[in-house]
Order: C-alpha cells, then sequence, then structure tokens
C-alpha cells in the first residue's frame, strides 16, 4: 500500500517523464513530499504557473513527448489556465496536474478551492477530478492516452488533497481501452485512391500542410512526397520546418503574413492538397473569397471537425497523417507517367520573382530583419527559435528558415505573449545539445520576464534576442494603417533597462545599438558566452512595418506589399 | 432546420456540462435538452434539439463526436423517428373556462392529473410541435404555469442507438 502522492510521481515515472515544471502550495505538499524522495522525475520551480504551463508546452513541441506541469489548487490553476488555452489551442500533448482542496471539502469556499474542472473544461481536450485513491494509477494512464493519441492536446488531472494521502496498491495498467474515445489511424483508402488521382490529373497543384504534419513525426514522409511529386509546397506559421525552407519547391509561408507566391499559388491552384491544417483566418483570409476561387481540395486530417469547417473539402480523408502520406507515396510511386506542371512553376517563379520580403536597409537604424537574418547565419538555421507573439513573431517565422521540424515554437493558435522565454527553457533542458534562442520584443518578453530566475537556476544557456522598437509594433502597426495613427497605448513607457535587469538576475547583457555591432554581438552571445543565458537588447527601427500583409477580412490574393506604400 | 440529435454519453459527473458547454462556447443553440440514464446505469441517453444550417449541424456532430465522454452521436431527424414530449400545464378552470378546458385536454389527448376549485393541472404528451398547437389553441391569459420536459426521441424499427 503506498499514498496516492507516491502513485501519482509512480505514474510519471512509468510514463518515462523527465521533467516536470510546476510551484508547489498547500494542496499538492504531498505530491512535492514524494518528488522529494525520489530522484528520476527532475522538477523544474518555475516563477509562476503560467510559465510552469508553457515550459513544459516548449518541451512537448521540440520533441515528442507529453510535456508535464504540477500546480496547486486555486490560484496555481488559474494562473495555469492561459498555458493550458495556449496548449489547447495548438494541440499540443500535455498533462497538467493540479491540487485540489480536500474532497469533503470542495463546495464549501474552502481555502485556495477553485472549481478547476470546470475552469478549464472548455480548453482542454479532457479532464479528470480524483475522487478515489485507486482511480489514480488508471486515471493518469488515460491522460497520458488522451493526451497524446488522435488530435493531442492537453488533459488536466485534479486530486484533492486527501486522496493523495489515502493509500492502495499500485498497479500500473498496461493499456487502456475506451468505448468513447477510439481515434481513428488510417485513412479510408478509396478516398487516399481518389486523391492521388486528382493529385496526378493537376495542372496547377499545390501543397498546404500546417501543424498536424510536424506534431505527428510526418516531415520526412512529406518531404518524399513533395519531391516526388515536384509541386509547389507551403507550411503554415505552426508547420514551418516540415518541409526545408532552403528547398526552391518551398514558396515560404501563406497568410497574412504570408509570401506574395504562396499566397497566389494558394489562391490560383487547381487542386490543393491541404495537410493536418485547418484554413484558419490568418491563412486563408476571408473564407468566402477563398472559396469563390474554383480549386479542389484534398484534406487530410485525424480531426473530423477540421474538416469542412471554414472550408468546403471535396476530398476528406481523415486519418493520421504519417499512415496517409505514405499510402499515397505507396501509391503516386507505382504511377510512371510524369506530372507536366511546367507552365505553372513559371507562373509561380514570376510571382516570386517580385521579392516579396525585400526590406529597405538602414545606415544608422538597425532592421530587425536584418537581425533574423544574422542570427539564422550565426545559428548556422540549426537554432531551436522560440517566439513570442507580435511583429518579432512574424519576422522570425519569415527571415529564419527553418529546415527540420520542431525547431521553431511559438504560440499559433491563442497568440499568447510570454510564452517565448519558458518555451526556451524546457526547449533548452530538453535538447541540451542544441542551440536555442528566443526571438522576442520589449513587450512580449515583460509578460514572464521573472522566469529569468528560473534560467539561472538550471543554468539554461537561452539567447534573448530582444527586438526593442518600443512600442507594442504589431498594434502600432495596425494603428497605422487603420486607425488613423492614434497609437492608443502601444507606446512602451518607463522601460526596464534590461542590460541591468540581465546582470541582476545574474544573466550577460548586451545592448546593440548600430547595424555593425548586430553580427559581433550575436557571435558573442552564441560562441564566447555560450554557456550563459545571454539578454541582447537590440535597438531597432521603431516604425518598421510586416509586410506582405493581407488585412484582416480580405482575400489572400489581396496583399499589401512593403514596396506599395 | 429543427434537427433532434440523439447522444449516448458516459453517465459520469460533468459530463453533461461538457455537452452543454460545447453548445455556448461554438454559438451553437439548444431548443431543449434531456438526459436521463439508460437500461445499463453507466450510460446516459441525451436528447438535444437544435436547430442550423446544414453546415452547422455537420460541425455540431462532428464537435459532439470529438468530446471524450461521447460514445455515439445520430441526428434522429435524418430518417424515419418518433419524437415525444411531456407537459404539464397549470389553467385557470373557473364559470365556463371549466368545461372548455376540459374539452380542449379530450381533443388534445391529454388528461386532466389535479383539480381544484379554480384550477387544472393538465398533463399532455406529444411531439414538440404539438404541445405547442395546445398552447396556442387556448386562451393565453387562462395558463398559469408551464413545465415542458424537452424532447425524448428514439429512431423508428431497425435504427438502434447502442454502444
Amino acid at each position: 500500500m503506498i499514498s496516492g502522492a507516491e502513485i501519482v510521481i509512480r505514474c510519471l515515472q512509468e510514463e518515462k517523464v523527465d521533467y516536470v515544471f510546476g510551484y508547489p502550495g498547500g494542496a499538492v505538499l504531498h505530491i512535492y513530499d514524494e518528488l522529494f524522495k525520489q530522484d528520476k522525475v527532475k522538477h523544474v520551480l518555475v516563477r509562476h504557473e503560467q510559465a510552469a504551463v508553457h515550459a513544459a508546452d516548449g518541451l512537448a513541441r521540440s520533441t515528442h513527448k507529453v510535456g508535464v506541469a504540477l500546480v496547486t489548487s486555486g490560484p496555481g490553476a488559474t494562473n495555469a489556465v492561459t498555458g493550458i488555452a495556449t496548449a489547447y489551442m495548438d494541440s499540443i500533448p500535455m498533462v497538467i496536474i493540479s491540487g485540489q482542496v480536500p474532497s469533503y471539502y470542495i463546495g464549501q469556499d474552502a481555502f485556495q478551492e477553485c472549481d478547476t474542472v470546470g475552469i478549464t473544461r472548455p480548453c482542454v481536450k479532457h479532464n479528470f477530478l480524483i475522487k478515489d485513491v485507486r482511480d489514480i494509477a488508471m486515471t493518469m494512464k488515460k491522460a497520458f492516452f488522451i493526451a497524446n493519441t488522435g488530435r493531442p492536446g492537453p488533459v488536466v488531472v485534479d486530486i484533492p488533497k486527501d486522496i493523495t494521502a489515502a493509500k492502495c496498491k499500485f498497479d500500473y495498467p498496461k493499456d487502456v481501452q475506451m468505448r468513447s474515445y477510439n481515434p481513428v489511424v488510417k485513412g479510408h483508402l478509396g478516398q487516399i485512391k481518389k486523391a492521388v488521382q486528382l493529385l496526378l490529373g493537376a495542372r496547377r497543384p499545390m501543397i498546404y500542410t500546417g501543424g498536424g504534419v510536424i506534431l505527428s513525426n510526418a516531415a520526412e514522409l512529406l518531404t518524399t512526397l513533395t519531391r516526388r511529386l515536384g509541386f509547389p509546397i507551403t507550411n503554415t506559421l505552426m508547420g514551418l520546418g516540415a518541409y526545408p525552407a532552403t528547398d526552391p519547391q518551398f514558396l515560404g509561408m501563406p497568410g497574412m503574413h504570408g509570401t506574395l507566391e504562396a499566397n497566389m499559388a494558394m489562391q490560383h491552384c487547381d487542386v490543393l492538397l491541404a495537410i493536418g491544417a485547418r484554413f484558419d483566418d490568418r491563412v486563408i483570409g476571408n473564407p468566402e473569397n477563398f472559396a469563390s476561387l474554383p480549386r479542389k481540395i484534398i484534406h487530410v486530417d485525424i480531426d473530423p471537425s477540421s474538416i469542412s469547417k471554414r472550408v468546403r473539402v471535396d476530398v476528406p480523408i481523415v486519418g493520421n497523417v504519417p499512415d496517409v502520406l505514405a499510402e499515397m507515396i505507396k501509391l503516386i510511386e507505382a504511377e510512371q507517367g510524369k506530372i507536366e506542371i511546367g507552365d505553372w512553376w513559371k507562373e509561380i517563379e514570376g510571382w516570386r520573382s517580385k521579392r516579396c520580403m525585400r526590406y529597405k536597409p538602414k545606415k544608422d537604424i538597425i532592421m530587425p530583419q536584418y537581425v533574423i537574418e544574422k542570427l539564422y547565419e550565426i545559428t548556422g538555421g540549426n537554432a531551436i527559435i522560440t517566439s513570442d507573439v507580435g511583429q518579432h513573431q512574424m519576422w522570425a517565422a519569415q527571415y529564419y528558415k527553418f529546415d527540420q521540424p520542431r525547431r521553431w515554437l511559438n504560440s499559433g493558435g491563442l497568440g499568447t505573449m510570454g510564452v517565448g522565454l519558458p518555451y526556451a527553457m524546457g526547449a533548452a533542458l530538453a535538447n541540451p545539445d542544441l542551440q536555442v534562442a528566443c526571438v522576442t520584443g520589449e513587450g512580449s518578453i515583460q509578460m514572464c520576464i521573472q522566469e529569468l530566475s528560473t534560467a539561472k537556476q538550471f543554468r539554461l544557456p537561452i539567447k534573448i534576442i530582444n527586438l526593442n522598437n518600443r512600442y507594442l509594433g504589431m498594434v502600432r502597426q495596425w494603428q497605422e494603417m487603420f486607425h488613423g495613427s492614434r497609437y492608443a497605448e502601444s507606446y512602451m513607457d518607463s522601460l526596464p533597462d534590461f542590460v541591468k535587469l540581465a546582470e541582476a538576475y545574474g544573466h550577460v547583457g548586451i545592448r546593440v545599438e548600430r547595424p555593425e555591432e548586430v553580427e559581433g554581438a550575436l557571435k558573442k552571445a552564441f560562441i564566447e558566452h555560450k554557456d550563459d543565458l545571454v539578454f541582447l537588447d537590440i535597438l531597432t527601427d521603431r516604425e518598421a512595418n510586416v509586410f506582405p500583409m493581407v488585412a484582416a477580412g480580405k482575400g489572400l490574393s489581396d496583399m499589401i506589399l512593403a514596396e506599395d506604400l | 432546420m429543427r434537427h433532434i440529435i440523439s447522444i449516448l454519453l458516459e453517465n459520469e459527473a460533468g459530463a453533461l456540462s461538457r455537452v452543454a458547454g460545447l453548445f455556448s462556447a461554438r454559438g451553437y443553440n439548444i431548443e431543449t435538452l434531456t438526459v436521463a440514464p439508460t437500461e445499463d446505469n453507466s450510460l446516459s441517453r441525451l436528447t438535444i434539439v437544435t436547430s442550423g444550417s446544414d453546415e452547422v449541424i455537420e460541425q455540431i456532430t462532428k464537435q459532439l463526436n470529438k468530446l471524450i465522454d461521447v460514445i455515439k452521436v445520430v441526428d434522429l431527424s435524418e430518417a424515419a423517428h418518433i419524437e415525444r414530449e411531456l407537459m404539464l400545464i397549470k389553467v385557470r378552470a373557473t364559470g365556463k373556462d371549466r368545461e372548455e378546458m376540459k374539452r380542449m385536454a379530450e381533443i388534445f389527448r391529454g388528461r386532466i392529473i389535479d383539480v381544484t376549485d379554480s384550477t387544472y393541472v393538465i398533463e399532455l404528451t406529444g411531439s414538440g410541435p404539438k404541445l405547442d398547437a395546445f398552447i396556442q389553441a387556448i386562451d393565453a391569459g387562462l395558463i398559469l404555469e408551464t413545465v415542458r420536459t424537452g424532447v425524448s426521441g428514439i429512431g423508428s424499427g431497425d435504427r438502434i442507438l447502442k454502444v
């Protein structure tokens, strides 16, 4: 007979969890006591529960593992909600364990009581409130199973304090059967055949893939398929790295800040193969405009509800992406004929020749795009790049060419400012051999700045690239373009001295003010201070805007290019 | 279009609120909702009457299927089915209205199950629209209280919703 708390830890060990990110408190004291007594599962003490969930999320995104966070009841759980919602929107496999007041106090407005299951219900894949110590092992097994199968997502397990103190026999179930949950795996062969026929007959084909390809580890299969077909391809913000960005078949990112060639090819193709993507508003713009153009759409996704949600699909294929891709490759390899799409490529090269990502360098002012280009050079394109949310996020996505999956971590769905540093923490812990840089801005970084302390404690050599324009840049850009340049509250006044701030936390801080200093500062950070956390506070052009741009609600062809202004 | 969606779900704490929460979170409407355990105590059967375009109804069934506690979902209105709802309606029954109410209850095959000097409680079973029709048929000023269970539905013949 062992305690519920020990059972929780044993379950984590059984699931081969290396790191738990968390923050102790009254309701989880028994669990922390058991954590203390073992050393298989390492605990990372964050400085705010939101960061615990983000860091576990960053670990999950950069590996293929389930991220685990541990928080106490009440405020511990409510602080975790932003992290949970962020993971939910991007379908990240996570298990969040929250303490709860003793079961006999539930409903009595006890100290640090909140209805965690109720509060998190709309932003989890599933959640549980455990009411009997004998249910812990099976519930934990189910939590990991649900989180990491089908369309992944976060699962919350809420455990009252008395349940962690109660005792019972521990027996971890080997597998789990749920009559109400049977995620589809194989795609329908007839549908796959139909799709392949469409692809082989296409004259203006286009491949469009999203986060689903990364989450299902299907990047290699996607690359094989795309090269075999010779088709143009675009990866969404969540899908970057699924196909090598340096390959000529890659047209760049689509969407609101996508390239001209990617967006025009999305619009004017005759067959669109969408894989693990969900046609969201930032990618296709106005769905009516998108639907007004004639093209056949094939959509591969593990989640049936993603199919025909915003855009009518002609050939839906519900299934696990790698299985469907493998099947497609098999069928295509059996075909002899060559697909003639030379004219289509000529048209695409015409759009590409506009070089929509050009920007004007300035002599005395650092352009943010230039910083990302230099970052790409100095890290050899191999670093894990995390970002926060805003202009810097778009520049990082546009100018850092991701050739591999799981190297680009950002909050695409929820758009949560403050994720960058905790994501970098999770990624750095899980990938000690890789360089990890957090591209951020002076607005976002302050939303989880306290984690500089955690990064010190765990000696995480993250490089923070703070593109500091003294504005909430993306807000300012929209105000400039759509609100008559009335910069309501988008001006960051009274900024801290980030160099001193970094130093106060025990890190290295470097201010960069001139274009010619950028390269040297990056080298200093990545080479000389390889093992330190370095905070590069880079003063960039104050009013640089992200282009190209499709305004919200417009069609994808309605692009604003930098040169038009 | 009006649809009757039948759901088989795990009879667990919170399962109902997952279904109800899904409808409010995604902006679908619920006209009626009924839920009770089945012959197997571990299962609940839930019937929802909703309305929406074909696309909306397709999304509703897909989103419901995504809920972990939901075992099966069927749109009963897609084929032959039977729907029933129970209504208890308390009406003023004095003077000439007393006889009139009794007659109306008979026409609609209702039963008067509670009688006082001045009121009747009428029990009426039927499809949602039939109950609506009864309310329309009697003098609105005489209605004191209305309680409806919401629609329950079942497929005709061999259409069976089971685990």
